[in-house]
């Protein structure tokens, strides 16, 4: 998996804020490009430049190895995200994609994976409950 | 400034919209002109100006096709969350 994270900021204020505070977070710094949308184009095709404040809200793409987007989050800026949940969506496409199974919500590696067909209707029941993921 | 891939200097294109068709000249208008991004749908493409591994380099998102790739916008280097 490869990240790209962009802001309005210029690649100039990237460097300086990777070796001035990120790499005192992140042992050797963030290991992924920091792209800067200067101007907010990029961030306005994605439906997430803030034109008032002109800058990118947080949003964030999951983009498939075929370019496909399989997943978009956007929040309002107080609030940041969850890598956890970005990383099990991420696993849970992969596997979608590898095995044509369907995740069952909350899924997590190694939970039940469902195989829809006119068998499951009304038995998903018997293949996958709450309770195997929020006990 | 001799390395090529150093783009401390060059912009970067942006957004990267269909080519205009050979007929119709290009403007800057048309060259933004791509669909908003959604689910299922193809992400648009993209070049932007970076900073990565000490240096600087233009990063295309169509140079990552056939991996799985997460890209994440945020308000501003220097903020708190």
């Amino acid at each position: 998996m490869e990240v790209l994270s962009l802001s309005t900021d210029s690649r100039f204020v990237h460097k300086i804020w990777q070796e001035e505070e990120l790499s005192k977070m992140v042992d050797g710094g963030v290991p992924f490009p920091m792209l800067s949308d200067a101007g907010g184009k990029i961030g306005r095709a994605y439906g997430v430049y803030d034109e008032a404040a002109g800058v990118d809200i947080r949003g964030r793409f999951i983009i498939d190895p075929d370019g496909v987007i399989r997943a978009m989050e956007v929040l309002t800026p107080e609030v940041g995200r969850n890598v956890d949940e970005l990383l099990r969506q991420v696993k849970a496409f992969q596997h979608v994609v590898k095995t044509g199974e369907v995740t069952p919500s909350g899924w997590q590696p190694g939970t039940p994976t469902l195989k829809p067909g006119p068998s499951l209707v009304g038995k998903v029941w018997k293949e996958w409950q709450p309770r195997i993921i929020y006990k | 400034m001799s390395e090529p891939k150093d783009s401390c200097v060059q912009p970067a294109r942006g957004i990267i919209g269909k080519p205009p068709s050979a007929d119709i000249p290009a403007t800057p208008a048309q060259e933004v002109n791509v669909e908003l991004a959604r689910v299922g749908q193809k992400a648009p493409d993209f070049e932007a100006g970076a900073y990565f591994g000490g240096g600087f380099k233009n990063v295309r998102l169509s140079d990552y096709a056939g991996k799985w790739v997460v890209i994440c916008f945020y308000p501003g280097d220097f903020t708190f969350v």
